[in-house]
């Protein structure tokens, strides 16, 4: 179950995924990596996905560009992008989408170019679909998105190599490289993890400006709560392939409704207020996915966990004009 | 690089400008003393392969029996030299049928680069395609490309030279049709190792995510990324097929006579290694030479195809 559109702004959606669920196909038996999610980006907004490694953030991101490897496979669910179903898409209609309207930056910068060709060339490999450009204008179509991403004197700089730029310099080289075409969406995957503070800074901050300025909708993947916070308008929180919460950013950190999401925001260093010796943490271990659990499936290691919880996979509550969380809690507060 | 405290958009400090490819090679090889050596020897064999025979003091099938056996320049001069044979005007000597050996040693550099280049040449090409097809395409053709090379591969090479040859009838064009079927499953395995490295990696994931058409891919992204070793395999087989060429036509096997490759004339210059040394000498050091040649320059290429051991000097 998806939040109504018209209750978060009244723009159509550039991403609505609808129930959708990914097996991997691996030699200890089928991994169910997402089930039944359910995320919408509205236009214009900044979408955050956060969750642990593993909850299947990046099998999203990668399931939206079509990207899968050959293991994984959609078993149901649709994505609708701009309002045009992906799933079905021959692999050119899909492709002529990609890199022009939909485009994804990666967690490493440091891995996600082409080593042996020069940013200049790779740059305007991206502009393949532009027949009306001429060579000059492609050129300068790139040294300009080069310079608006804070790269100085990039005519020179479009010559040489991704090894001889910074880990920075790289991931706004890519930014750069991902925004070129003015997509409507464009996935962030981790896009500050590898990189130090202040430089990650100074990449959600180019991020916000670029949102702005070509009103381009980012679906933010993170575990870091404090950048979600800090760029997102919408959260959606998912645990063990399941979106478990999501609402607007002031919805999930001031009246977080999933124990999960809770105890997320407990664990957040960056939010504790008092020193302990010992940083919180959440007791035992996110579920096989190999073997779900028949009930919520985070039962196992919930502090409010209650019968209902370990039989019945709870559904999808309203907790707000926005908000959902999937946690039977609601009902019975809701029942009682 | 530096972490900065100021605003998002920032300059950040720049690596100084490296110099263009061109002068980068000509600085990478001025440091790279057997480098240049290996380059100098390849463009010395190549040259003289192509101007060998306009500069040959003779044919190199003139018999002239009477001549046999002269001692070279170097030997004329230690030993005082005897005006009767005139042995000043065969710088190598001559072979027991009075032949000129420079002049067969000349000729003979033509057939081995024309053979060891020109087979490798064909093989790289035909290995190129059919490894980056196993690499990048389809399971199934992946496995039977696969079966194919390994098929070619069990058979010992000299074994399989020796059957084509007697099957087929020694020729160069057989010759080069041998070393063909021997180096291309070599090459189409490494460059197949190589592509499925590469297409898993991010960056290519980056590439797809920004709408590369598959072709586009694999000739403009993942071609220039594995080709270097090829290169660097390829310049060292040259002088291993040289050798193939001089080994099968030793046997009796190769290059029919009377062509003077270096491996008949080395087989001839055996059968007179008593009487007349400098003829197995003058077939070997060419050989050597061009050997030890292409194995420089491939080491030497190696750096300079990969942009991340280039110097930025």
């Amino acid at each position: 179950m998806a939040l109504p559109a018209s209750s978060i702004a009244p723009a159509a959606n550039v991403l609505e995924v609808q129930g959708l669920s990914v097996r991997f196909r691996t030699p200890r038996g089928p991994v169910l990596a997402l089930r039944n999610v359910s995320v919408e980006v509205p236009r214009g907004s900044v979408v955050g996905l956060v969750g642990e490694s593993g909850s299947g953030k990046s099998t999203l991101a990668l399931a939206v560009m079509g990207l899968m490897s050959g293991n994984a496979s959609i078993t149901e669910g649709s994505l609708r992008f701009a309002g045009r179903e992906l799933l079905g898409l021959k692999p050119q209609e899909l492709r002529a989408l990609r890199g022009d309207r939909l485009s994804m930056v990666f967690q490493d910068p440091m891995t996600s170019l082409n080593p042996v060709r020069a940013i200049g060339l790779q740059m305007l490999d991206i502009q393949y679909r532009e027949r009306s450009l001429s060579l000059a204008e492609k050129r300068r179509k790139a040294a300009d998105m080069l310079r608006r991403v804070g790269i100085p004197d990039p005519e020179r700089q479009m010559g040489r190599y991704p090894h001889e730029f910074s880990g920075g310099m790289r991931q706004r080289i890519a930014i750069a490289m991902g925004v070129l075409e003015r997509p409507e969406l464009l996935i962030a995957d981790e896009p500050t993890t590898a990189l130090d503070v202040t430089l990650e800074a100074q990449i959600i901050q180019l991020l916000r400006d670029l949102r702005r300025e070509f009103n381009t909708s980012i679906l933010f993947i993170s575990h870091n709560l404090g950048l979600i916070a800090e760029l997102c308008d919408i959260v959606v929180v998912l645990y063990a392939g399941e979106v478990v919460e999501q609402g607007t950013v002031r919805d999930i950190f001031h009246r977080p409704r999933h124990p999960y999401t809770q105890a997320l925001l407990e664990c957040d260093p960056a939010r504790i207020a008092e020193v302990h010796r010992e940083l919180p943490t959440i007791t035992g271990d996110v579920p096989n996915l190999l073997r779900i659990p028949t009930g919520c499936v985070f039962a196992a290691r919930c502090p409010s966990v209650f019968d209902r919880c370990r039989v019945e996979q709870p559904a999808d509550y309203p907790a707000g004009p926005a908000h959902l969380a999937r946690c039977h809690l609601l009902a019975e507060r809701r029942d009682g | 690089m530096s972490a900065q405290p100021s605003d998002a958009l920032a300059p950040v400090e720049l690596i100084p400008e490296a110099p263009g490819f061109l002068i980068s090679i000509v600085r990478r090889l001025r440091g790279d003393p057997l480098g240049l050596l290996g380059l100098l020897i390849v463009l010395t064999v190549i040259v003289l392969a192509i101007i060998g025979p306009s500069i040959a003091p003779y044919s190199p099938f003139k018999i002239k029996v009477p001549e046999r056996f002269m001692p070279p320049t170097l030997l004329a001069l230690v030993g005082g030299g005897d005006g009767v044979h005139g042995t000043f005007s065969h710088v190598f000597g001559t072979d027991n049928l009075g032949r000129d050996v420079f002049s067969r040693v000349l000729a003979g550099t033509q057939i081995a680069l024309g053979v060891g280049g020109g087979s490798i040449a064909i093989a790289l090409v035909i290995g190129l395609m059919l490894g980056l097809i196993a690499g990048y395409g389809p399971r199934w053709l992946d496995n039977f490309l696969m079966l194919l090379f390994d098929s070619i591969y069990s058979f010992p090479t000299v074994i399989l030279g020796l059957t084509v040859m007697t099957l087929l009838g020694p020729s160069i064009p057989t010759l080069m049709f041998v070393v063909v079927v021997i180096q291309t499953p070599a090459y189409g395995r490494l460059i197949r190792t190589a592509t499925l490295a590469t297409k898993s990696s991010e960056y290519i994931l980056a590439i797809r995510s920004l709408g590369s058409s598959p072709g586009r891919i694999l000739l403009v992204h993942i071609l220039p990324n594995i080709i270097g070793p090829l290169f660097i395999v390829a310049s060292m087989d040259i002088p291993s097929v040289i050798a193939l060429e001089a080994g099968l036509t030793y046997l009796g096997l190769g290059i029919p006579p009377p062509a003077p490759s270096w491996g008949r004339i080395l087989q001839e210059g055996f059968e007179s290694i008593r009487d007349a040394p400098w003829i197995v000498v003058a077939g070997g050091i060419p050989l050597i030479l061009t050997t030890l040649g292409f194995t420089f320059l491939g080491e030497s290429l190696r750096d300079l195809l990969d942009p991340k051991l280039r110097r930025i000097v």
